[in-house]
């Protein structure tokens, strides 16, 4: 075994995601490099990735999410942008974590509607999801595909 | 700030609700991150070294796999400092080996056994199931800065 030296010791690395209409990746890029002080930003396909000391990312990440509050999401990331064990420039394919975060994608312009929707409603008034530990009843559609898998 | 674990550890939409309503999201990220910073011997991809399925004992028991105590190692010291937790029961994207499959179920076990306010939701699936979810998180997040 070799030993292991780390770099960027020190840092923190986010993901920026956009789901808007308005606003790409390249609008938040030009947005984060006006405001930032040598932090490390890269373009992506859906979003930028933010590489920097931990209150300088801070600082971009929240004006960056003043943009389109409703449509910006942002979550931490382990690996700083580029690096060898994980970047897909090395392993070919989809970059792994990549999936989980498409499938969010699908579901992210409901979580949108909703951030806007509770602007304007009161919050109390909404009721609560379905409770996903309670028994649920065999949907009606679930049983005709079953059945009508199993007849032909 | 209460610190509130997720589940799926990965998840960007939880992640962000939890961080946009002023709390502090434990994710994998945070984890990885640590060992991928700390110098020590190289381990490719993760940084997971043959130490961590032994740290993992703490949580699983040693006749269980070294991937689920591997994983634990990462998951196990998160679990323990939570406040809170919100869990996605239907999140088929964290699907994955077995090691992966029974790290969740452990998860999820250790979650439920441990006495802390917890939030138990499903994806949304329509625009008014994610006006329900993004009121849900925000109620629930609002309770704990209210407690704390």
């Amino acid at each position: 075994m070799t030993d292991y030296v780390p770099t960027h010791v020190g840092t923190v690395t986010k993901y920026v995601v956009v789901e808007s209409f308005d606003i790409t990746p390249a609008d938040l890029a030009i947005r984060g490099y006006e405001i930032s002080k040598g932090v490390m930003m890269k373009e992506t396909c859906f979003g930028l990735v933010i590489t920097g000391k931990p209150d300088e990312v801070d600082l971009i990440t929240t004006e960056l999410r003043k943009v389109d509050p409703d449509h910006i999401f942002i979550k931490d990331r382990g690996f700083p942008p580029g690096d060898p064990r994980r970047c897909r420039a090395n392993l070919g394919g989809a970059r792994p974590g990549y999936h989980g975060m498409e499938y969010e994608m699908t579901i992210i312009p409901y979580v949108s509607h909703g951030l806007e929707e509770i602007k304007k409603r009161d919050i109390a008034t909404i009721p609560p999801p379905a409770n996903p530990l309670d028994a649920k009843p065999l949907d009606i559609d679930k049983l005709k595909k079953l059945l009508e898998s199993q007849e032909s | 700030m209460t610190k509130v674990f997720i589940y799926p550890a990965t998840s960007l939409i939880l992640s962000d609700m939890v961080a946009r309503f002023g709390h502090t999201p434990l994710s994998s990220a945070v984890a990885i991150r640590e060992r991928v910073q700390t110098a020590g011997l190289e381990s490719a991809p993760l940084q997971i070294t043959p130490e961590e399925p032994k740290k993992g004992l703490k949580w699983a028991a040693v006749e269980v796999p070294s991937g689920v105590r591997g994983r634990m190692s990462l998951y196990g010291p998160m679990i323990e400092e939570a406040e809170a937790a919100i869990i996605i029961n239907d999140a088929d994207l964290a699907f994955g080996c077995m090691g992966c499959a029974r790290t969740n179920e452990l998860i999820k076990f250790l979650l439920r056994q441990k006495d802390i306010p917890k939030l138990d939701l499903d994806y949304p699936k329509s625009e008014e199931e994610g006006v329900k979810f993004v009121a849900a998180i925000k109620r629930f997040l609002g309770e704990l800065g209210a407690r704390s």
